[in-house]
């Protein structure tokens, strides 16, 4: 029974981060605080989900595959973040400040 | 236990549009990649949890593994690509 619970609330605090990602993609103001803000939800949220669809399982195959994904994607998406942020800087994308013009806030 | 996981594949169901605007309305090339590589990891969990309700968590566990490394290569080669493309690409 614990275990369901337990695994009720992961689930349930996972899809609130993947919300928080949602809002951050549309409410920020620049390309670079977007990709912050979807980098590190993005992951948070996928392992918290991950981890509580592996729980119930126990020790199998599946959890232990779950938990494979669990630890690429927390590899995998902050580096896919990273890479683009770089990209962006490096093509010359400069940074939103209060000086700017027109933000690209829409 | 089958309804908090067709609860959860609706939660992110229903976050794919907001990744889609961002992509669609996104002003720079950038904004329309991170709006695609939030589509891709939302999707990833997508799979694993309509294996969850499935009952074929087996199958669809690989199925996501997969797709998540072909994410990973894609947005390398997106990357590395944008950037020798220089300014132009703003």
């Amino acid at each position: 029974m614990i275990l369901q619970v337990l695994s009720a609330l992961l689930i349930t605090g996972g899809i609130f981060f993947l919300t928080c990602s949602a809002v951050g993609a549309i409410r920020l103001p620049d390309f670079y605080t977007r990709a912050h803000a979807l980098g590190m939800t993005d992951t948070l949220g996928t392992l918290l989900v991950l981890l509580g669809l592996a729980l119930p399982l126990g020790f199998s195959l599946e959890s232990g595959k779950l938990l494979l994904l669990a630890v690429f994607i927390f590899i995998a998406a902050p580096t896919a973040c990273h890479i683009f942020v770089r990209a962006a800087f490096r093509s010359g994308l400069k940074p939103w400040t209060r000086e700017t013009k027109d933000p690209s806030h829409d | 236990m089958t309804f908090l996981h067709l609860a959860a594949l609706a939660a992110i169901l229903a976050l794919f549009p907001v990744f889609l605007y961002r992509a669609a309305k996104g002003p720079t090339i950038f904004d329309r990649l991170i709006g695609l590589n939030g589509i891709a990891s939302k999707s990833i969990l997508l799979l694993v949890l309509i294996g969850a309700v499935t009952g074929h968590t087996g199958m669809f566990i690989d199925l996501s593994l997969g797709y998540g490394l072909l994410n990973l290569v894609g947005a390398l080669a997106i990357g590395k690509y944008l950037e020798s493309k220089g300014a132009r690409a703003r």
